[in-house]
């Protein structure tokens, strides 16, 4: 079992990640890009006419920056894919048949709890963005992080009224909680920077999950397979 | 009867092996997306900024 979920999802994990870094980027790097030059003061917001075509212009290869990026950014989807293969063992080892092409809905459903809740309370933070002290922050996005995973947990497989009810209010508590939030707003990057920040990193994020999820149904699939075949030879 | 252990036998180490797995990966997260060390935020800083996490 341990190698089953090991190898699935370091493969999976690879995979998905390589391919979330390279979406990231593309899509989302030149505006990370673009919000460092108004955090240094190279860019200044408002700004005269012409602004947001000189900061259209950003972009380009870094070799060692990008490279830790693309490093980072597969390491943490290797991370994700051994907790993601481990919750489909889980509820294997309960009776639940795991098809590949489900895959597809576990993969959203941790885009859901890992991105999409936190980001509710917390979303992407540009750089240079105001935000409220980080280990407030970090608290909250941990605590919504597990509550959101257990609560679809709970929806998915819980049975009876009294599961789905805990499902809700676990997904809705940390909301009604509230995210911690800076005292003031001092972002020195204009706000159509800062939208399409926060909706690049979510788009990338949704796309980059819903593959994991596949691969990572593709992959345990594959390997319990591959053992079965191996035992029987043995 | 013997038959029955080792089923639950199985299904607990079955269990211990989907927790340490989970463990590692929850570990990786934490390492690649959180840890403080000024050397690994800086590495890790444009993946943090775009997986959505708190960075500073």
């Amino acid at each position: 079992m341990f190698q089953r979920i090991l190898v699935g999802g370091l493969f999976a994990g690879f995979a998905a990640g390589l391919i979330a870094a390279l979406l990231q980027l593309v899509f989302v790097q030149p505006v990370l890009l673009q919000a460092e030059l108004y955090e240094g003061g190279g860019l200044a917001y408002p700004a005269a006419a012409g602004s947001a075509a000189a900061a259209a212009e950003t972009g380009g290869i870094e070799p060692l920056r990008d490279g830790l990026s693309v490093l980072f950014t597969t390491l943490l989807y290797t991370g994700y894919a051994l907790v993601l293969t481990a919750a489909m063992a889980l509820a294997a080892e309960r009776g639940i048949r795991i098809i590949a092409r489900q895959g597809l809905v576990w993969g959203i459903a941790g885009f859901v709890s890992v991105q999409l809740a936190p980001a509710f309370g917390v979303p992407p933070e540009l750089p240079g963005s105001a935000a409220a002290e980080i280990d407030l922050r970090r608290v909250w996005w941990f605590g919504t992080v597990a509550a959101t995973a257990a609560g679809i947990g709970l929806a998915a497989f819980g049975r009876g009224w009294t599961m789905r009810g805990l499902a809700v209010a676990l997904i809705l508590a940390p909301h009604v909680i509230g995210a911690p939030q800076p005292a003031s707003f001092a972002g020195p990057a204009p706000p159509e920077v800062g939208s399409l920040f926060a909706a690049r990193a979510l788009g990338t994020g949704l796309a980059s999950w819903a593959l994991l999820g596949l691969l990572a149904a593709y992959f345990w699939i594959r390997e319990g397979k591959r053992m079965e075949n191996t035992a029987r030879t043995a | 009867m013997i038959a029955q252990t080792r089923s639950r036998v199985l299904a607990s180490t079955n269990l211990v092996a989907i927790a340490l797995c989970a463990f590692i990966g929850l570990a990786i997260v934490t390492l690649a997306g959180h840890a403080q060390t000024s050397a690994l935020h800086d590495a890790a800083h444009d993946t943090r900024h775009a997986a959505g996490f708190p960075c500073h």
